[in-house]
């Protein structure tokens, strides 16, 4: 009965998400452009498919995933785990290695069934003909999530600023992206703000958060921040290098003429 | 009807193995690194079917509504050709989506918190209150100028890069001069702004204005909406830090 009740007002709370965007489309569809848009009947069929489908996915998760997503992110950042209760005061970043191993796995499988990333995906496959595949596309994503979440909780360890970090992501992005191919980077540069949503960021936030109490001198409301920005950056960069590297291998793989070669 | 229950089991099967790595990940440290039991097996496993039918139901209705009102509504708007009404609904679509985002409110609401701690603001209520608000709607503005950006630039044929580049050296600029504690909520902030729904909405929206501008490429052209949605929040919550 429990479930049930949490599932009616998660799909009230979904419904008010909605909301103000279905809103915003009869208002444009209806007023402005003054047009009936074909097939209406499926598309709002498709509306309510989304709309049961998000309820179910948020009440899963809540009930299945993130208890125990957050619960591990709190035990494996405790000092009783990390230290086994030795002194406090000396925090040495390579006593952290199943918060990095963590970080990078919770990365890449959160992001992995992230529906916004796989919305994305399709679309890209649809457009490109197939040149970008969905899957690739994906793990390409995933990888780049599992680095920034990783190297977030390496920040977060070892109190470094934040801005270093970004700023020198920066310079690789620009870096790459004078050397991809043209059609590839705006996508690369979507991929950055569909991988962060209603599956990663709760448990990153959690790992954040967790992290910087149980550190001491880290401060949960400075340090806990930053994690999702890194987890938004460092997709481009997977993926661009995804892009280059296709790129280079079909070079190097032209003289040799072995179409049936397996890299 | 079958053909229609055949798709739907491909969709669960393609759930499914969405969902293994994490299983997989948080099986892994609970029961090899954390070395625990599972807490309330038959609840979790209750939980794992519904993320499982819902994930399928969402992908069905992303290709059956999402999708196509997306592309219909880009499709309509360029042929009406009133430069106004698109950027309009743009505006509109950025802004009204992302001040009601769940992921922002939280992060207003953490962000409030970390300015009464640096004693930007006073600890009471009501003006964390109104810091949090200020900052969703600081926010929603930046996305819905994101999106008439954004749109003007696949109008225009821009280069995605050039701007994006731009932007982020503004980013880094404003760095220097926004105070310390906000941050990382404006980086933060990049990331919280583009929901689930958003999403699939505005990347049709993007591709099929590209598609149907003469001239454009859906590839080249088509896709960048978001990043721009991923970018402005930083610069406009470093200003909006900047200014109180």
């Amino acid at each position: 009965m429990d479930l049930l009740s949490h599932v009616g007002t998660t799909f009230v709370l979904t419904l008010r998400d909605v909301a103000p965007i279905v809103l915003i489309l009869v208002v444009f569809q209806f007023a402005v452009l003054r047009k009936k848009p074909p097939h209406l009947g499926r598309i709002v069929g498709g509306f309510v498919y989304v709309l049961i489908g998000l309820t179910l996915f948020l009440v899963g998760l809540e009930q299945a995933l993130f208890p125990i997503g957050e619960t591990m992110a709190r035990q494996l950042t405790d000092p009783l785990f990390i230290g086994e209760g030795a002194v406090l005061d000396l925090i040495d970043w390579r006593d952290y290695g199943w918060v990095y191993a963590f970080a990078f796995a919770i990365g890449f499988s959160t992001a992995i069934a992230e529906p916004s990333l796989i919305a994305v995906s399709v679309k890209a496959e649809q457009i490109s003909g197939g040149t970008v595949r969905a899957s690739g596309l994906r793990i390409a994503v995933a990888l780049g999530v599992a680095v920034g979440v990783a190297l977030g909780t390496f920040r977060i360890v070892t109190g470094t600023p934040l801005h270093w970090y970004i700023s020198a992501a920066y310079v690789v992005v620009i870096a790459q992206t004078l050397r991809t191919p043209r059609a590839i980077i705006p996508l690369a540069y979507d991929s950055g703000g569909v991988s962060t949503s209603t599956v990663t960021v709760p448990i990153i936030t959690a790992l954040g958060l967790g992290l910087a109490t149980s550190i001491p001198g880290r401060s949960p409301l400075l340090d806990g921040f930053g994690m999702i920005a890194f987890a938004c950056l460092f997709p481009m960069i997977s993926v661009m290098g995804y892009s280059q590297l296709t790129v280079f291998l079909a070079r190097f793989k032209k003289p040799v003429s072995t179409p049936k070669e397996v890299t | 009807m079958s053909s229609f229950l055949l798709r739907f089991l491909g969709l669960i099967r393609d759930a499914v193995r969405d969902l293994l790595p994490i299983v997989l990940v948080i099986g892994f440290f609970q029961v090899a690194v954390i070395q625990q039991p599972f807490p309330n097996l038959v609840e979790t496993a209750i939980g794992l079917i519904m993320v499982i039918l819902g994930l399928a139901l969402f992908v069905q209705g992303l290709e059956q509504g999402l999708f196509p009102i997306g592309e219909t509504m880009a499709n309509a708007f360029a042929r009406k050709g009133s430069l106004s009404a698109l950027l309009a609904f743009a505006f509109c679509l950025g802004f009204g989506t992302t001040a009601a985002e769940p992921a922002l409110i939280a992060v207003a609401g953490e962000a409030a918190d970390v300015a009464a701690m640096a004693k930007v603001i006073d600890a009471d209520d009501a003006s964390r209150d109104a810091y949090a608000m200020g900052l969703r709607i600081t926010v929603a503005l930046s996305v819905g100028a994101a999106l008439v950006l954004g749109v003007f630039r696949i109008l225009k044929g821009w280069p995605v890069h050039v701007l994006i580049i731009g932007g982020y050296i503004v980013v880094v600029v404003l760095t220097f001069f926004a105070p310390p504690e906000i941050i990382g909520i404006a980086y933060d902030s990049g990331g919280v702004t583009t929901s689930t729904i958003t999403v699939p909405l505005v990347t049709a929206l993007g591709v099929g204005l590209a598609s149907v501008i003469k001239g454009r490429n859906p590839m080249v052209d088509g896709f960048g909406l978001i990043a721009f949605a991923s970018l402005t929040p930083m610069i406009f919550v470093m200003f909006y830090g900047m200014l109180f």
